[in-house]
């Protein structure tokens, strides 16, 4: 057991990864420098530059040459370096990492790993920021899961990269050193697909995932000092999305909020709430809460605080649904 | 680099240069062209009859995929888009899977086992990559199998095109990237895709050997094609190969080329066709008669008549199996939405 934070974790999963002659990783400035995050730090080192390697700057590149070798029997792992990169990648996502399943009836896969930094709050520049989710979701093909911690980004990598289909890996920036945790120094799994119930309660539901977990434990833990019984579900998954859990949560609460740091119209919450309210309805005591980012594009730095969703502004939700 | 096109066959079916086939090889290779034809012609004619969906026809390229699959062993990879029929066909891939893919059926996606050729890409320009990852991912795992890949003239103006070709540079990975220059993407002349003199040009920038061969030359394709492959076996990085052809009919059933281009350049390149030019010198070797001709067009038009029939007879996916290839499992999502669409 050491104490890491969620890049230590995830440098510890591609360690133990690439002891798996298939597994290489892919992606811009990954090698030498360890990756802007220094995420892939030290791997180059360890496991040479076949393994670990160093790419022009060409995301679709990445991504295209990343599904050959996945077609071909190894098991790559392709870093876009943000969020606001991958879109030039995404017609190779799109059109064909999800697709090879289907086009050739399981005769061929691609079960290749795309590793994705995501989210505001460390005041990047413009593209740094990105809370795009939800149109990987609507990729049907790939999986696309966000952990919160370190145990669970290590555990969550590992079954990533084992998935016989190809998966979207979120990574919270702002998370990245922000949290530190007990990790088992052995490989381990966490299933994808199964979200993470935090806390139980019967007050109110807090869904969250991802970059705004930290939000809602904070959130939770004010409105559990004033004496409210609050649930809290990290989703850790949307792709499959434990929906299952969710709808038992707000059977048990009656009271639901959904918080998510992406832009809000079509965003992952409006699924949640569409599930919420074709399974949950006539328990509910409440209209459903989203507590999202705004539609517009990410403010940068001086302005960045009122784009990404406060514990004040989920605590105030929470509370809409507590009136009488 | 030359920007005259290499030829081993002149058009009157002369040969002016060496070529590793000898005559049972080129026969071999002209009874598959000729199947090629068969096939396309069969399946247009079929697509007019309301048969299949729309189909892009390849006659006038035959040399180029036929000469360039056969450059290629069993463990190498054909990764082509949807006018390569041909070359894909050659390694493997079935005129069935072609056919039912054309009727509109994802089964004709599913590759045979053992054979190692992508179904076809319906985008522009998006599979060449796929041959670089294939090349090098053979190579990291201590294989010394080659990707071959075909496009058109238009798929070198996608962004992606740059990218498979810096990536197949930089990291010297076993592909040979074959372009079918063939004059015309959909109403598009190549002069309007490209200020460069040649396609085969590019490769410079890359720091790559280009290549320009006579694509409607059988045996020029082929030597060409050879030499590019066994480089990239040997380890020695990939080759761009421009091959000079056209595409005599439209870029697809629903395409109408008078809109864009005369019958006069067509008649003119049925001057310099492929298959004919072959036959001419076959016939001069003394290794060609009209029976042997004839028997290969029918055999292959009955045994193509007999599988669009098979693939008709075939049952339509049911709202079940649509949901079958997203996912090795079905996530609970699927699952519900799946006993949604069986309810009706």
């Amino acid at each position: 057991m050491a104490e890491l934070n969620i890049a230590q974790a995830l440098n510890a999963a591609l360690s133990s990864a690439l002891e798996d002659d298939r597994v290489v990783l892919l992606g811009e400035d990954v090698g030498t420098t360890g990756g802007v995050f220094r995420v892939t730090d030290g791997l180059l080192q360890k496991y040479g530059p076949d393994r670990v390697i160093d790419t022009p700057v060409a995301e679709s590149g990445i991504v295209g040459a990343a599904f050959g070798m996945a077609v071909g029997g190894m098991r790559p792992i392709a870093e876009m370096q943000f969020m606001g990169f991958s879109y030039p990648a995404f017609d190779q996502i799109i059109n064909h990492v999800a697709r090879i399943r289907n086009r050739s009836q399981g005769r061929f896969t691609a079960p290749l790993v795309i590793r994705i930094p995501y989210g505001a709050g460390i005041g990047a520049a413009e593209h740094h920021s990105e809370s795009a989710e939800a149109i990987y979701v609507q990729a049907p093909g790939v999986k696309v899961v966000v952990p919160a911690t370190p145990y669970d980004a290590k555990g969550m990598l590992l079954a990533a990269l084992d998935d016989p289909d190809p998966v979207i890996f979120l990574e919270p920036i702002r998370l990245y050193r922000s949290i530190k945790q007990e990790v088992p120094d052995e490989a381990y799994r966490v299933p994808l697909g199964v979200a993470a119930h935090l806390r139980q309660g019967r007050d109110v539901s807090l869904i969250g995932y991802g970059s705004m977990m930290r939000e809602v434990n904070a959130a939770a833990d004010i409105l559990a000092a004033e004496g409210v019984s609050v649930d809290v579900i990290d989703l850790r998954s949307l792709v499959p999305f434990d929906a299952e859990m969710v709808i038992d949560s707000a059977q048990r609460t009656g009271r639901v909020v959904v918080v998510q740091e992406a832009p809000r119209s079509a965003g992952f919450a409006a699924e949640v709430v569409a599930q919420v309210q074709e399974k949950a309805l006539y328990s509910l005591n409440a209209p459903v809460e989203r507590v999202t980012g705004y539609d517009i594009v990410v403010p940068l730095r001086r302005a960045e605080k009122h784009f990404v969703p406060s514990v004040a502004r989920v605590v105030a939700a929470a509370r809409r649904t507590l009136e009488p | 680099m030359s920007p005259e096109p290499r030829q081993i066959l002149a058009p009157d079916g002369t040969r002016h240069g060496e070529s590793s086939l000898e005559i049972p090889a080129i026969r071999r290779l002209y009874q598959a062209m000729l199947s090629a034809r068969v096939f396309d012609r069969k399946a247009s004619a079929m697509q007019r009859q309301g048969r299949l969906a729309t189909y892009s026809p390849f006659e006038g390229q035959e040399a180029c995929q036929i000469g360039s699959a056969a450059a290629l062993s069993p463990q190498d990879w054909v990764v082509g888009s949807y006018r390569d029929g041909g070359a894909m066909w050659l390694h493997g891939y079935t005129w069935r899977n072609l056919l039912l893919g054309r009727t509109g059926d994802e089964r004709g996606g599913r590759t045979p086992d053992g054979v190692r050729v992508l179904p076809p890409s319906i985008t522009v320009g998006g599979h060449m990559i796929h041959a670089v990852g294939l090349g090098w991912g053979e190579r990291l795992q201590g294989s010394d199998g080659v990707a071959l890949t075909l496009f058109g003239d238009g798929a070198t103006s996608e962004g992606d095109f740059h990218e498979a070709m810096n990536f197949a540079a930089v990291f010297e990975t076993p592909t040979v990237f074959f372009c079918q220059n063939n004059g015309w993407a959909i109403s598009m002349p190549t002069e309007r895709q490209t200020r460069s003199e040649t396609i085969a040009h590019k490769a410079v920038a890359y720091g790559m050997e280009g290549v320009r061969v006579d694509g409607n030359d059988l045996l020029a394709v082929y030597e060409a094609a050879t030499a590019a492959v066994a480089k990239a076996r040997r380890g020695d990085g990939p080759t761009l190969i421009e091959a000079i052809t056209f595409r005599v009919g439209p870029h697809t059933t629903a395409d109408d080329p008078g809109r864009y281009r005369s019958e006069g350049i067509v008649a003119e390149w049925r001057e310099r066709d492929p298959l004919e030019r072959v036959r001419r010198y076959l016939v001069a070797q003394d290794a060609w008669d009209e029976a042997w001709q004839r028997e290969i067009e029918e055999a292959e038009s009955r045994a193509i008549e007999d599988i669009v029939a098979d693939a008709e007879a075939l049952p339509a996916f049911t709202p079940r199996e649509i949901f079958d290839g997203m996912y090795a499992e079905p996530t609970a999502q699927l699952r519900e939405q799946r006993a949604e669409a069986e309810r009706g």
